[in-house]
């Protein structure tokens, strides 16, 4: 059962070969032999899973089935689940019990589908490997010792793993996507917009997006079904119709025009990747596509730009957790300034004080200028370039990652690290849409493709994704760890 | 040497809006506290704002009442500094592009003259919380009921140059806010607090001195007695050789003085920076142009029609436009009677003392509008002379009766105009005084004017008031001449 992808699933439970609380029973047997090796949950929700799975079970026996009825998956624990811990990683939040739950949570919900529990993820989804987790890093199930990617590695390796068989995950300089190709599975990042913020605890409001992560494009259609769409509750999302995300995925390929942008085929790419990418992108015109060269002139800009923006406004929306109203905070403290600054200096980790501090400094009097403005105009240009290039062709294709996964603990400089989201850190800066696709091996370790589009093109996405898995199996494969012996 | 002052106010309006600025939680005053703050005003991780739209409405009629320039975008920047009361580490506000551009207030001042103080900007911002300090043993307690209330920051140009000129200045602010009904204008619950800031400068000089900033003064009279204490500061520090730091400084209204705050080195650097979860507002001009067209006639308005068209003199004007309620029941009181004089003087005067001595308000009169002048009315068709008005008013004052003619009729008050009675008065009052007779009759005749007023007096009192007091007068007159 934990090999099916979610659509083998649903026909699995309606067609009566087993039931939903049959299916998270045996999920939930799984997470508990594997993932004490694997450390991908943060919080199992075991009982309130099963009783989903019971309502789950009654509402398709009563004849009121939907999409995601009974169907299993697990949360980034960046979204606020009601009455369940929701700690984005971070010992800030480590007693932090949500008295709501974010939109994204409701809409899973309200479509039927059961919670198995919240998944690891890089403190405030701050970092590229999964190793910024005050609850410890995560292992990639194809190499434990491999980091999983990051920050959503905790969903990225549960699904890879056949814990679950689909995850949410956040994005906000390629967290979807990155961890996504080092776990072998397929993830996608919506445009800015396209799904309600509301109850994701915020890293940097203007790049953050939610979106599926499941073993193929196909399922992560089906999820975007279910969370894609306005709501009133964030002013940033997009009152914008939602298609039917599945309607498209077979539509023919002939004829797609297939951009490569050159900056990302440059010095810093790993040549076994690029290899890699560029059979996968051969496969595209067996199906018909055209490729051509194209550039993205202002690429090399996109990580000091990002390093600027998300900084800033990581440093305010994280000012927030002061010791005052929930949270960690220290022990008697002897007045206000202590208060803070040891309820801050115990709470948060080293990665996310660095970023505080970058934000706080750019914001400053006398820097503001020199960074947040010059940032923003840089930001502009990178949208520009993209919008360019999708005058000339329908998608972009690239590498996810320089790199397969590297080993846990390998980089240890802050930039090297930063430099792992060369790639998929300016998608976020033009809020266009981004698919990760298996695409390979290096090393016994996968290897991501990058399909990007424009803005609100996530059917153009899933859909080309969706005809490169129906042409290769890449996404079948499965790794040596989730063969239990047991 | 002579100084000049120069003052310069921020005033912080709470808007009337139903819920906050960017949550659906109630804005009432009073309530247990923390028990009207949700998720997004106590700031929980993931919760988002979203913009009232009332609150715009509001801040746009504020805008085009002091003819101000309505830019077609304005847009919310945080505010970033750590404190309890301040649920998520900054405050929503609008630094760069505020929803309302320059304008004008016109204010009165006691000579009568009028003066324009320019608005530079006003802003929409969220409030704070409250730190309680005194209930709780070395701790403090936040109430976050007022967090994300709903604020208009209007800050004007420095403008003014006396304290009176700023009590006037927060007095027009009062008045065009409570015409629009866009603030309760309740100075005591905190719906308009303003910031104060003072400097002086040698008289004729252009450069404006060093100036202190006085926060959070919320009342005019304290405001008044923050600059004249301020004021008084400067200039002896500065004839004494000193200089005036820039500062803030907290006004003490038991001591009377001034205390500082912090210093300009003391003061935090705001970070102000776009919101994010904020999109910009866009105003499209059929919506500024529709709010125009439903704006309420403005104090000045109404202050140069009562001058102008009811032929008040600017002072009545003035004071009848003060409050809308105060301009609402004047006109409630001339429609009923007819004439404006009249009401005016009767609003002012015998209503005025009746609410000032039980303390009320004119909207919690006990005698209405139409009571009033229906009242007037029999004043002026002569059913009643003025003394029996004062009466009937009284009368109405305590609930004695319906309106003016249930109380004249049931007090027997309806003036007397028949000659014949009045006759016979007059001759009862002449008979019964012979020696005041024998006095006139001696006097000369420029003195007997003055010594009528003695026979006036007994005829009205022998009428109990209701005998016409002119037809009296000419009446006595002419039979007392007749004995000489």
């Amino acid at each position: 059962m934990h090999d099916k992808t979610l659509s083998e699933l649903a026909a699995g439970l309606a067609s009566g070969e087993f039931t939903s609380r049959e299916l998270i029973q045996h999920l939930l047997g799984r997470i508990e032999r594997l993932d004490g090796e694997l450390n991908s949950f943060i919080t199992v929700t075991s009982d309130a899973a099963l009783d989903a799975a019971d309502r789950a079970d009654a509402a398709r026996a009563a004849g009121r089935a939907g999409a995601l009825t009974g169907l299993p998956l697990a949360l980034k624990d960046i979204f606020c689940t009601q009455g369940v811990k929701t700690s984005a990683g971070s010992r800030m939040l480590d007693d932090f019990v949500s008295p709501y739950d974010a939109s994204v949570v409701e809409k899973l919900a309200a479509a039927g589908s059961v919670s198995l529990g919240k998944t690891n993820m890089d403190e405030f989804a701050m970092g590229s490997s999964n190793e910024n987790s005050h609850y410890g890093p995560v292992k990639n199930p194809w190499d434990l010792t491999a980091v999983p990617g990051g920050s959503s590695g905790g969903s990225a390796a549960a699904v890879a793993a056949g814990l679950v068989p689909a995850a949410m995950g956040t994005d906000t300089g390629g967290s979807i996507r990155q961890p996504a190709a080092f776990c072998g599975i397929t993830g996608l990042k919506p445009t800015y917009g396209r799904v309600s913020r509301y109850g994701m605890i915020a890293y940097a409001s203007s790049l953050d997006q939610a979106g599926p992560m499941a073993r193929t494009a196909e399922d992560c259609a089906l999820l975007l079904n279910a969370i894609a769409g306005h709501d009133l509750r964030d002013s940033t999302s997009v009152a914008r119709g939602v298609p039917d995300y599945t309607a498209e995925l077979d539509a023919p390929l002939a004829g797609l025009k297939i951009g490569l942008p050159k900056e990302y085929f440059g010095e810093g790419l790993d040549p076994a990747v690029a290899t890699t990418v560029h059979e996968a992108i051969e496969v595209f015109e067996t199906l018909g596509a055209s490729v051509r060269e194209v550039s993205l002139p202002h690429t090399h800009y996109a990580i000091p730009a990002y390093y600027v923006i998300a900084p800033a406004e990581a440093s305010s929306n994280l000012s927030r957790f002061d010791g005052v109203r929930f949270g960690h905070r220290c022990d008697d403290p002897k007045d206000l300034i202590d208060l803070y600054e040891r309820t801050r200096s115990e709470g948060f980790g080293e990665e996310v004080k660095r970023r505080i501090l970058i934000g706080t400094h750019t914001l400053s009097e006398g820097f503001f200028d020199a960074y947040y403005k010059k940032a923003q105009q840089v930001r502009r240009l990178i949208r520009q370039d993209f919008l360019d290039a999708f005058e000339q062709v329908d998608v972009l294709m690239g590498p996810a990652s320089p790199t397969p996964a590297f080993d846990l603990g390998a980089k240890s400089d802050p930039v090297s690290m930063y430099l792992q989201d060369i790639y998929t850190i300016a998608v976020n800066l033009a809020g266009i849409p981004g698919i990760s696709v298996p695409a390979g091996f290096v090393d016994g370790r996968p290897v991501g493709l990058q399909v990007l589009g424009t803005h609100f093109a996530e059917e153009r996405l899933l859909n080309v994704a969706h005809r490169f898995q129906q042409a290769t199996d890449w996404h079948l494969r499965r790794p040596a760890f989730a063969e239990e012996n047991a | 040497m002579q100084w000049e002052t120069v003052i310069g106010l921020e005033v912080h309006v709470q808007l009337a809006t139903q819920s906050k600025i960017f949550s659906g939680a109630s804005t009432a005053f009073g309530a247990e506290p923390n028990t009207q703050a949700c998720a997004v005003d106590l700031g929980l991780p993931g919760v988002l704002p979203v913009l009232n739209e009332a609150a715009v409405a509001m801040a746009v009629q504020f805008g085009l009442a002091i003819h101000a320039e309505i830019p077609e975008v304005s847009i919310f920047d945080r505010k970033n500094y750590f404190y309890p009361d301040l649920p998520k580490g900054y405050q929503t506000s609008q630094m760069y592009h505020p929803i309302v551009g320059p304008g004008v207030v016109e204010i009165s001042l006691d000579d009568g003259d009028t003066k324009r103080v320019r608005v530079h900007h006003a802003h929409l911002e969220e409030d704070a919380g409250k730190s309680l300090h005194e209930d709780f043993h070395g701790m403090t307690g936040v109430d976050l009921n007022r967090a994300g209330t709903p604020l208009l920051e209007i800050v004007s140009e420095p403008d003014m140059r006396s304290a009176k000129e700023a009590a006037a200045y927060l007095k027009a602010i009062h008045s065009i806010v409570t015409y629009l009904g866009i603030s309760d204008g309740n100075m005591a619950e905190g719906s308009m607090r303003c910031d104060v800031n003072v400097s002086v400068r040698p008289q004729g000089q252009e450069a404006f001195g060093t100036r202190a900033e006085i926060k959070n003064v919320n009342s005019f009279r304290f405001v008044e007695r923050a600059i004249a204490f301020e004021v008084e500061r400067q200039i002896e520090l500065l004839e004494d050789g000193g200089e005036v730091i820039q500062e803030t400084r907290l006004f003490d209204p038991e001591r009377d003085e001034t205390r500082s705050m912090r210093t300009k080195e003391q003061a935090n650097d705001y970070r102000y920076f776009p919101c994010p979860d904020l999109l910009p507002v866009v105003l499209d001009r059929a919506y500024v142009d529709h709010l125009r067209e439903t704006l309420p006639e403005l104090p000045a308005d109404k202050r140069a029609r009562f001058q102008n068209e009811l032929g008040l003199s600017a002072y009545d004007a003035s004071v009848l436009s003060a409050t809308r309620e105060m301009a609402d029941y004047f006109e409630a009181v001339k429609d009923a009677c007819g004439d404006a004089k009249q009401a005016a003087n009767w609003v002012q005067g015998e209503l005025s003392g009746a609410l000032n001595r039980e303390g009320l308000a004119i909207q919690d009169s006990p005698v209405s509008a139409r009571q009033l002048g229906e009242l007037i009315g029999r004043v002026i068709d002569d059913t009643i002379n003025g003394k029996a008005a004062k009466q009937v008013f009284q009368a109405l004052w305590h609930g004695e009766g319906e309106n003016a003619d249930a109380v004249i009729e049931a007090k027997g008050l309806k003036q007397v105009t028949d000659t014949a009675a009045i006759d016979a008065m007059i001759d009862r009052v002449i008979a019964d005084s012979p020696a005041q007779v024998a006095q006139y009759r001696d006097a000369e005749p420029e003195k007997r004017g003055k010594m009528i007023g003695y026979f006036v007096g007994q005829v009205m009192k022998a009428s109990r008031g209701t005998a016409n007091p002119q037809q009296v007068n000419a009446l006595l007159k002419e039979k007392l001449d007749a004995l000489c």
